[in-house]
């Protein structure tokens, strides 16, 4: 424990101090994507992998992250922090209506329904004139500031506000895991018969950990609206979002505190390295290359990949 | 009065096909309990094939559904034999990943064979329509439905009246004591998976006449598929049959009422009152 304990400080210095080694753009904004997945992958894990709860509908409270801040930006003028409190109110209520029937369902039923919903979002976006329907919206150009969440001259700021909600999201996890309703979860997904059977409050316990999980969904949107500064249904709502976030915590480790922070470190530079190198010749290339991943680990390695550090101790 | 009468016969046109469509994914669930995510884009990988017959050896799609049929059989028996058959006692978060996996790699390998394009058969010996009491309908769509009716009734035959068809029937309802009268459990699956993915060869075949084949053309449909099993029950052949009309007349109907954009998110609506309201689906056991 006390060796994952320094490891895990190691980590930390280590993604401070490293904006002062890669001064180019590139490396930076791969670590900010790596940590916004693992921020998102966190909070899928958290109802997905504790749970069992396999939802491909996440991306929702991705996409109503990004628009609640920005429209109250570009409609009412609101700083983009108030606009990300805004759209973790929104998306807890959107995890409350969907949840609440929702999670009556087993299994592939859940699964199915939330690819619906994350469908029925998305669609509801595109023709949803108020909010730039399919054109999206363009986050106007502010002078560069905390408050405004906007910077232009270096990505600097951008990557420690990420570096912040990362350790938030580990924090939320770490407590999530030590908590009751993290010993629930993992009940409910072993054996829901005989949780119910002592006691637990299933659809409550799942939709607490659905609420966790939109809330670390949804800054992440909010946080993506503002520093791309556009953002459009498919960029937010898209289904690949939702399936990326599984694929990371299944490569990682499903219902494993540090899974998707492995997941996302493994999976994100590939999916980024493969868009340079193969380009648009390699169109399809990197969604082979993925599901094979994906294919072979929940054959060969349901654990997922941090099951190979596990012998250290931890 | 001419408009209604046209939405209906449109909705129904279109109800069959979901229907043919959503047998083969209905049957796998029936008789193994895994949910094939991956159904709408094996549809995808026959309109390709039929697509392709076309273009490169001019044959019309009508002519080359049984080589395409025939084709999606053995696929679907290899995704048996080859991956399936590794998951059938895994956890069901593996099977969820394994075939949702098939369906991303299946559509990975569409995009980088054939690019991102939308074709079309342009050409097809179907074309045209007919003109009955001011009501259009289009030829190819009249042949795909005739088609997928009569491939349902097959299936409902084959499943009923045939050795092969009550041992799938026998090993739907209890592997245990169909293998104590000596089925082959092991066989009964793959027969499942290959049926069910030649009916969505079939469908493919008949598609390709009328309807453009992209990498993502298995989304929709593969969707629309989950929403039809839904309704009619998991693993209810006569249940798919009627829901994919249900669902066919919807679409079209809200459409017509609504507007075509939105005529999708009400079929998706539908699918989550269904199974909240009846998880069971309409004709399915509890």
């Amino acid at each position: 424990m006390k060796k994952g304990l320094c490891l895990f400080f190691i980590f930390v210095a280590l993604l401070i101090v490293f904006p002062f080694f890669f001064r180019n753009p590139f490396p930076r904004h791969l670590l900010i994507m790596i940590m916004m997945y693992a921020v998102m992958s966190i909070g899928w894990n958290i109802i997905g992998g504790y749970g069992g709860q396999v939802t491909f509908g996440n991306a929702a409270f991705f996409g109503v992250g990004a628009y609640t801040s920005s429209v109250l930006l570009t409609k009412a003028g609101l700083s983009p922090w108030t606009g990300m409190a805004a759209g973790c109110v929104s998306s807890l209520v959107l995890a409350f209506i969907v949840g609440y029937p929702c999670f009556r369902l087993k299994g592939h039923y859940f699964a199915i329904a939330t690819i619906a919903i994350g469908q029925i979002m998305m669609g509801l976006f595109m023709v949803w004139d108020f909010v730039g329907a399919a054109v999206g919206i363009y986050l106007p150009i502010l002078p560069q500031s905390f408050r405004n969440f906007e910077f232009h001259a270096t990505k600097l700021p951008y990557y420690y506000i990420m570096l912040a909600m990362f350790l938030f999201a580990i924090g939320v996890a770490f407590l999530v895991e030590r908590s009751r309703l993290g010993y629930y979860l993992r009940a409910i997904k072993d054996d829901p018969d005989g949780a119910r059977s002592v006691g637990v409050n299933i659809r409550r316990c799942k939709l607490y950990a659905f609420c966790l999980s939109a809330v670390l969904t949804s800054i992440c949107g909010t946080f993506y609206a503002q520093y791309v500064l556009y953002i459009d249904p498919p960029s937010t709502f898209g289904l690949m979002i939702s399936i990326d976030l599984c694929i990371i915590s299944l490569i990682g480790g499903l219902g494993k505190l540090f899974g998707p922070v492995i997941g996302s470190f493994v999976f994100i530079p590939l999916v980024e390295l493969t868009r340079v190198y193969l380009g648009s010749e390699g169109q399809g290339i990197d969604l082979m290359l993925y599901s094979l991943l994906m294919i072979a680990v929940a054959i060969l390695r349901p654990q997922g990949l941090s099951s190979l550090f596990a012998r250290g101790g931890r | 009065m001419e408009i209604f009468a046209q939405t209906v016969v449109s909705g129904l046109l279109i109800g069959f096909l979901y229907a043919l469509i959503a047998v083969g994914l209905t049957m796998i669930f029936g008789v193994m309990d895994i949910v094939n995510f991956a159904h709408g884009d094996y549809l995808m990988l026959a309109m390709y094939f039929a697509y392709w017959s076309y273009a490169l050896l001019g044959i019309d799609p009508l002519y080359s559904l049984p080589a395409v049929t025939l084709a999606l059989f053995v696929l679907g028996t290899a995704t048996y034999y080859l991956l399936i058959k590794r998951i059938i006692n895994a956890p069901m978060l593996s099977q969820i990943f394994v075939t949702f996996g098939l369906l991303i790699f299946l559509r990975g390998l569409a995009q980088f064979l054939w690019k991102a394009d939308y074709r079309a058969v342009p050409h097809c010996l179907l074309s045209g329509s007919l003109h009955v009491s001011g009501v259009y309908i289009g030829l190819p769509q009249l042949v795909a439905a005739a088609g997928a009716v009569v491939c349902n009734g097959l299936i409902f035959l084959f499943l009923k009246k045939t050795r092969a068809g009550t041992a799938l029937e026998a090993v739907a309802e209890d592997k245990e004591a169909a293998r104590l009268m000596g089925i082959n459990s092991d066989r009964m699956f793959a027969l499942a998976w290959g049926i069910g993915i030649a009916s969505v060869g079939v469908a493919g075949a008949l598609l390709a006449s009328f309807y453009y084949v992209f990498p993502e053309v298995g989304g929709n449909f593969g969707l629309i598929a989950f929403v039809v099993v839904a309704l009619g029950g998991f693993g209810s052949v006569v249940g798919a049959f009627i829901a994919g009309i249900v669902v066919g007349l919807v679409e079209v109907m809200s459409g017509y009422l609504l507007a075509p954009s939105i005529k999708f998110i009400v079929v998706l609506g539908l699918y989550l009152a269904i199974v909240v309201a009846r998880p069971q689906g309409l004709l399915g056991k509890a």
